[in-house]
């Protein structure tokens, strides 16, 4: 009974073979789309953890100086009872290589497990410990790969660090436990030293970079939920049909109970089967992706990730599990209702049902709460989270609200009716909105992140694009081997340029965080092209003097420091006199007179400058440069170049962004595909009197396109006012939060024309099929609608 | 003769380069390192121990340390145990990889037990031993004088630290054959010199106060190259002074589904040894405490019925349990019975 129940029910999607790859579709790509950027997320996370874990990482105080600290210090600070394990860093190549003394260093703090480990390790030729799959350049001591290694870097005995990088003074002490009671104060044993509270870095970067995961992770929602839109079609569609089939298997005496778990039972295989798909999938757009993740990460936060994937049970099966919820949420309703199903009810498919004005006034009450939730994140919350839940309620609200709106666009459109003809129109339109709605809604969504995620990507690009011009006024920079060449082209080109304007930096922390401080010439080239996004009088001057700093935008935000307020900069206290933007640096950055910087950082290098020369010299600057000082390549950049690659980094930032928009239209314009043949079935009653009347199938059919058009175009005027609200959550909520900086909104109405292009083709794709099939449809069939009453 | 002298402390060597290295630790736990393996020194019953030349240290052996125990009483009579340990490690055969160095300090009260540990890579001047003027050091501790008759030592952790003087004008005891001292019947031996004569005199120094104190201390030097053997479980050791002068070892290994191994050491008020040999002595555990976990025997009955021997000893401290990286119960016990006195407990591999 069970199997003969099992196999009558199977044999649907036998028969519709396509109805079965419609539903295998929706669910594969919308668990796809949620498990790829899982599967970024995870491995980036994967990443920080590792970072975090970074030896000499996180948890432990360091003894710190500015010059590399002697091995005879660690021997008197050991022997006068402070427990110090000496650190050697440096880079061979691009490898960041980090000596570690074993014997002294907590054998948690070891980074590697202890498989990594043998004696020659600590041997004349020494070992690497390093990530897996990472490059080590030739010349170097054996590699031994662990999975706790930071990509990048390379563990190794401090003595084969000394060696590799030539150098035999410590970089920092780790200090690894309390003192001994007897040992004398640490100003007394080293007070060339300092110390310094645990370093955070990988907490740090996992904070700053949560936004940007976060983002991933909305984006993988979103497409999630417009692919169940997909499955509810698909699997409602199924059922609608089966009503025939169900109420037959009912007579001949399967009880209800094993009828409803069969049911549920196919329904978890279809899940399963297409959730295997849609992970393996999610793999594949995950593999994608990842490096374009991995390089904005680095580029943006300086957070090192791995460009490669690896496979973690974890995401898989919550892969398979988001795929059988998802399908179970968008089934639950037919499911139940073919269960509560009356043994005698007529097995008509129930294309007739209208929404009922009860369903419409719960779904209006809803988009009021979804509306009131984002407001109140909006106006009381802070912080990343409530962005996104503006943002959640924002999207959802406007979803549930739209068969409202365009019941009433339908009404208002519909008095424009001449003839019988076009008030069938309209009112067939009002009568097929209640099955459509679902992927209508869907292709709002779409439509409303594609324009809101459009329009801030492209406000930034015009920003930023600006910003570039006013930032990198200098027509060439330059950055010399050592001081001593520095002073020599200095001289040389003293003649020869409009200005030579010295760029000097220096790390240090602000505000307790780590930072930089700029020296800044006075030169016009500042005071007329610099961003200040806020200023006070006389800023310049007051900078140039050393009475003042200025502060980029993440630190006076983050800080709430702006003008008038002040900022300890190495000890020193200034007035800050103006903020400016400074986009693509999560760090906080201050600048002060060069005189000033000289006196608070002596040692900072002198050797790189920004040079003022008319445009056309340029080429031939450099040139020369290259020639008499044997400049390399990357020591000498025009402005251009540099605009370029910056260009090029904001480029892949957003890569991910509009490929998850594409995937997501795509996405929605299969949901609407899929409600339509749906539909199709079930109009063949309601066109069938139509068609009886005279109208040709094939004028039937070209008023289903028409209808396909219409409501895909008023979706998107819809979706337009949306997008416009969502750009501007992202803009001066999310991106203040997740970057620290703020935008201006800018509306680009061409890219508008485009997307309304787009989902009017893509309507009218998906209206094509049913519609072929009407024009093509037996008028027999059509007749069989009078023949025998269902 | 005390064919199979007990592996006391090898365990504790054995674990030493796990402290960095455990891969490397199992694999010189499991690969059995016969005469000719590895290529280190093996002891050997011809060597004569030279003073003070051999309480240097022995670099082509595997495994060496000098190990100090005290029993102390302050001015109201209060019990109080320290000890002060130096092990050396040579990971490898290979003369460019570096030894390592681990120091072991306990400090214990009645009431507490305090401990710490440090830890060296050899040839960096960070730790060593020097046998003339006597020198072994670790970082801030310190165990020197003009000789080994004669030294003081030093020891801190975060929350205490000692310092004392050792002197004695007893000559050092050699164990088993003139300091060679057999650990099995397959020719596995070590090392193997004590100096139980020590008087102590120092103090104590706690956060919150100082002790001055006064009592008796036991060196004991071993080296060898032996390694852990299968289906050692762990090993009980004591070391008695009694109250009538004399010094007494007493050791049992226990093993995997077998009667433990005995071995003491009947050490006369004039520095003559008399070798014990195996079920000699009985150790008989009387009463188990719970400490950091586990169930470990702080009551004993130590029988040596060719010596007149039943005792009882008891810790002066029952959680003298040393939390270090490599964890055992090392402390100070009482002794009462057929003879009086104070000692020192060791026990390992209750897990």
């Amino acid at each position: 009974m069970i199997r003969a129940g099992l196999m009558a029910l199977l044999s649907h999607w036998r028969r519709r073979p396509f109805q079965l790859l419609t539903l295998v579709v929706g669910l594969a790509t919308a668990t796809a789309l949620w498990s790829g950027v899982q599967a970024i997320n995870a491995e980036a996370r994967a990443s920080y953890d590792r970072a975090a874990g970074d030896l000499a990482g996180a948890a432990r105080e360091t003894l710190e100086s500015d010059a590399p600290i002697p091995p005879a210090q660690v021997l008197a600070l050991r022997r006068a009872g402070w427990p110090v394990s000496p650190v050697l860093e440096g880079r061979v190549g691009a490898l960041r290589v980090v000596g570690i003394d074993p014997f002294t260093l907590p054998p948690g703090d070891v980074p590697g497990d202890g498989g990594s480990f043998d004696p020659a390790f600590l041997g004349p030729e020494g070992r690497l410990i390093v990530a897996p799959g990472a490059e080590v350049p030739d010349g170097l001591p054996p590699a031994v790969r662990a999975e706790s290694v930071p990509p990048g870097t390379a563990y190794t005995d401090i003595a084969t660090a000394a060696r590799l990088l030539e150098d035999g003074g410590y970089t920092r002490l780790i200090l690894t436990g309390p003192p001994s009671l007897t040992a004398p104060p640490l100003t007394e044993v080293a007070p060339d030293l300092t110390r310094r509270a645990p370093d955070t870095g990988g907490a740090d970067v996992a904070r700053l970079t949560d936004s940007f995961h976060l983002n991933l992770t909305a984006f993988g929602f979103l497409s999630f939920a417009v692919g169940l839109f997909i499955v509810r079609g698909a699997v409602g569609l199924a059922f609608e049909q089966r009503r025939p089939m169900i109420r037959t298997l009912r007579a001949l005496g399967m009880p209800r109970a094993t009828l409803t778990a069969l049911l549920g039972m196919e329904l978890l295989i279809l899940a399963l089967v297409a959730g295997a798909i849609g992970v393996a999938l999610g793999w594949v757009i995950a593999s994608l992706l990842i490096g374009d993740v991995a390089a904005t990460l680095r580029g943006l936060y300086g957070a090192e990730v791995a460009g490669t994937l690896t496979l973690r049970p974890a995401w898989w099966l919550s892969g398979l599990g988001i795929a059988v919820l998802g399908t179970g949420v968008a089934a639950a309703a037919s499911l139940w209702q073919t269960a509560r199903m009356p043994l005698l009810a007529p097995a008509r498919p129930r294309a007739w049902a209208r929404a009922s004005g009860r369903a419409m006034r719960w779904q209006a009450g809803a988009a009021l709460v979804c509306g009131a939730v984002a407001l109140a994140a909006g106006i009381v919350g802070g912080g990343l989270v409530a962005g996104f839940v503006l943002l959640g309620g924002l999207l959802l609200g406007a979803a549930l609200a739209l068969p409202l709106v365009l019941t009433a666009a339908l009404s208002a459109l519909s008095r424009t009716a001449r003839g019988p003809r076009g008030e069938w129109f309209w009112a067939d339109a009002r009568q097929q909105l209640p099955s459509l709605s679902l992927a209508l809604m869907a292709l709002l969504l779409a439509l409303a992140t594609n324009i809101g995620v459009g329009t801030m990507v492209s406000s930034f690009r015009l920003s930023f694009t600006g910003w570039l011009d006013q930032r990198l006024a200098a027509e060439l920079y330059l950055h010399a081997e050592t001081e001593d060449q520095a002073r020599e082209i200095e001289a040389y080109l003293a003649p020869r340029v409009d200005a030579i304007l010295p760029i000097r930096s220096a790390e240090t922390r602000l505000a307790g965080a780590p930072g930089e401080v700029f020296g800044v010439a006075d030169h016009a080239t500042y005071r007329d092209n610099w961003p200040l996004i806020a200023d006070s009088p006389r800023v310049w001057d007051r900078v140039a003097a050393g009475e003042a700093a200025l502060v980029n935008e993440q630190l006076a935000r983050r800080e709430g420091i702006w003008p008038g307020d002040r900022i300890a900069i190495a000890g020193r206290d200034l007035p800050v006199a103006g903020v400016y933007s400074d986009y693509g640096n999560p760090r906080g950055q201050a600048m002060v007179g060069l005189a000033l910087f000289d006196a608070l950082f002596p040692d900072a290098p002198r050797t790189r400058f920004g040079l003022r020369v008319p445009e056309a010299e340029v080429a031939g600057l450099a040139g020369d440069l290259r020639d008499r000082f044997g400049l390399a390549d990357d020591r000498l950049t025009d402005q251009a170049a540099i605009k370029r690659a910056s260009l090029a980094v904001f480029e892949r930032t957003f890569t991910v962004t509009a490929a998850l928009n594409v995937l997501t239209l795509g996405v929605a314009g299969l949901a609407i595909l899929t409600s339509l043949l749906t539909l199709s079935g079930m109009r063949q009653p309601q066109l069938a009197p139509v068609w009886a009347l005279g109208m040709t199938r094939r004028a039937l059919a070209r008023l289903d396109l028409a209808r396909a058009a219409l409501l895909a175009g008023l979706t998107f005027l819809a979706a337009l006012p949306v997008g416009i609200a969502l750009a501007w959550v992202l803009l001066a909520v999310v991106n203040v939060e997740a970057f620290g900086w703020r935008l201006p909104l800018f509306v680009f109405p061409r890219d508008w024309l485009v997307l309304l292009a787009l989902s009017l083709a893509a309507a009218l794709a998906a209206a094509l099929i049913p519609a072929r099939r009407l024009a093509r449809m037996p008028p027999a069939q059509l007749l069989k609608v009078f023949a025998h009453e269902r | 003769m005390n064919a199979r002298h007990p592996t006391r402390r090898s365990l504790i060597l054995s674990a030493l380069p796990s402290l960095a290295f455990p891969a490397l630790v199992r694999a010189q736990t499991f690969a059995p390192l016969g005469p000719a393996a590895g290529g280190f020194a093996q002891p050997s019953r011809d060597t004569r121990l030279r003073f003070p030349a051999d309480h240097g240290p022995h670099p082509a052996f595997r495994i060496e340390w000098w190990y100090v125990t005290a029993n102390l009483t302050g001015p109201d009579g209060t019990a109080y145990g320290v000890q002060w340990t130096l092990f050396r490690s040579a990971l490898s055969t290979d003369d460019a990889i570096p030894q390592a160095w681990l120091g072991h300090a306990a400090l214990t009260t009645p009431d507490r037990h305090l401990s710490a540990e440090r830890m060296a890579r050899g040839g960096t001047g960070q730790a060593g031993v020097t046998a003339e003027p006597f020198s072994a050091r670790i970082d801030d501790w310190a165990l020197d004088g003009p000789s080994l008759s004669d030294v003081t030592m030093t020891a801190a952790g975060a929350d205490f630290a000692y310092d004392l003087a050792l002197a004695t004008d007893r000559p050092f005891v050699l164990q088993g054959d003139r300091g060679y001292s057999l650990k099995s019947a397959t020719g596995v031996a070590s090392h193997y010199y004590s100096q139980p004569f020590y008087r102590a005199e120092g103090r104590l120094i706690l956060p919150d106060r100082e002790v001055p104190v006064t009592g008796l201390a036991w060196l004991d030097r071993e080296w060898s190259s032996a390694p852990l053997e299968p289906g050692q479980l762990g090993w009980d050791w004591a070391s008695l002074h009694l109250a009538t002068g004399e010094k007494v070892m007493a050791a049992q290994l226990r093993q995997q589904g077998r009667a433990p191994f005995t071995a003491a050491t009947w050490i006369a008020a004039d520095g003559s040894p008399t070798p014990i040999p195996d079920g000699g002595v009985t150790l008989t555990p009387l009463e188990t405490a719970e400490v950091a976990g586990r169930s470990v025997p702080v009551r004993w009955r130590i029988a040596l019925p060719d010596r007149g021997l039943d005792v009882e000893i008891a810790a002066v401290n029952r959680e003298a349990w040393m939390d270090l990286l490599y964890a055992y119960w090392e402390g100070p016990v009482t002794i009462e019975g057929s003879h009086a006195g104070v000692g020192y407990l060791e026990m390992t591999g209750y897990e």
